[in-house]
């Protein structure tokens, strides 16, 4: 992970109070606005996704990572450069599939969740489900599709936050005729 | 501590979100206001908790400078660039900022130039100033970067000069 510096934002740090009350701030809008649970999910997924379409340019002009040869790769560059350089963790991968095509993310620590506490009526919530979003997003820029879920969450009283990242198929460039 | 980025991108989701849903720039910062407050409400307790613990701030001279200094540092990074009072009213304040997070990342669109997103940071300086016992109204405006106009309550500025001299 080599980085040139000097270049605008680049390695601008901020402290992860303002990121974390403001996500609150919008998933508590979520759910004001929405009836029920299911469209704050949806509605968060579908903003991680327009967050992970912009973010995936981002990353690849910072981290000078090139093309992921399979999908363990991918996972690395996910858990090791990826989420250290916007959140500031690293989360664990564990629970590969015997295909290869599937694996976990353990979060600890995660920044999003900080000073959150579900209210009882809220348990099919999936607080930080715009990960989800960013996730499935960022992968399909690199003609990755992908399917995420969150499958164990602290904040519904499992031990790990565990986000499951499934391989579903590469995305095949189809160009009009005449194109390029 | 997390990237400057993951923030920027977030905050113009959010932002984006709510144009959505508001027919007015008005109504647009409205909402962003509404949930500055959010923010504000929370980051309060835990600062105050942190940085002054077992005290709070009775003077409005105080409660100021804890806004430009505590406050700013813990969520922007740094101290806000001025603090004024207007000549003309002493209820009126300003805390200017040159360079404002919240527009680091955002251009205006020429045909709603009245927008500002730092009607966030305004929202949310409203209810940390409520909260803390001066009721105030902040707005935001573009003067000399970004200004946050705060304008106190009567009872605030009344109370403020009865605790004079003692």
């Amino acid at each position: 992970m080599s980085r040139q510096g000097g270049r605008g934002t680049e390695s601008k740090k901020m402290n992860s109070e303002l990121f974390t009350l403001t996500y609150g701030a919008l998933v508590t809008q979520l759910c004001k606005d929405y009836e029920n649970d299911e469209d704050v999910n949806k509605q968060l997924d579908k903003m991680g996704y327009n967050i992970g379409v912009r973010l995936i340019e981002d990353f690849l002009a910072r981290s000078n990572v090139g093309r992921c040869h399979d999908f363990r790769e991918t996972a690395d560059v996910i858990a090791k450069i990826a989420f250290k350089m916007y959140l500031g963790i690293t989360p664990s991968i564990t629970n590969w599939s015997p295909g290869g095509d599937e694996f976990s993310l353990i979060l600890e620590n995660n920044p999003l969740v900080d000073f959150v506490e579900l209210p009882d009526n809220h348990s099919t919530l999936i607080y930080s489900n715009l990960l989800c979003g960013v996730l499935r997003g960022a992968l399909e820029m690199v003609q990755m599709a992908v399917d995420v879920k969150f499958v164990q969450d602290t904040l519904k009283g499992d031990s790990v936050t565990e986000i499951r990242m499934k391989f579903i198929r590469r995305i095949e460039d189809n160009l009009p005729a005449g194109e390029e | 501590e997390l990237s400057l980025a993951a923030f920027a991108l977030l905050f113009s989701e959010l932002v984006q979100y709510c144009q959505r849903r508001v027919g007015s720039v008005a109504e647009l910062q409205e909402r962003l206001a509404q949930l500055g407050h959010h923010v504000g409400l929370r980051a309060l307790d835990a600062l105050v908790a942190r940085e002054r613990p077992g005290r709070r701030e009775t003077k409005v001279l105080g409660v100021l400078l804890f806004v430009k200094g505590p406050l700013w540092r813990a969520l922007f990074g740094h101290d806000a660039d001025k603090l004024e009072q207007a000549n003309d009213d002493d209820r009126t304040f300003y805390v200017i900022e040159r360079e404002p997070l919240v527009n680091t990342f955002v251009s205006v669109p020429r045909e709603n130039s009245s927008l500002n997103c730092a009607a966030f940071a305004a929202g949310l300086l409203e209810a940390v100033l409520g909260a803390s016992g001066f009721p105030a109204r902040v707005s935001a405006h573009w003067h000399k970067g970004t200004t946050l106009m705060i304008k106190f309550d009567e009872a605030v500025i009344a109370r403020d000069k009865s605790l004079e001299g003692r």
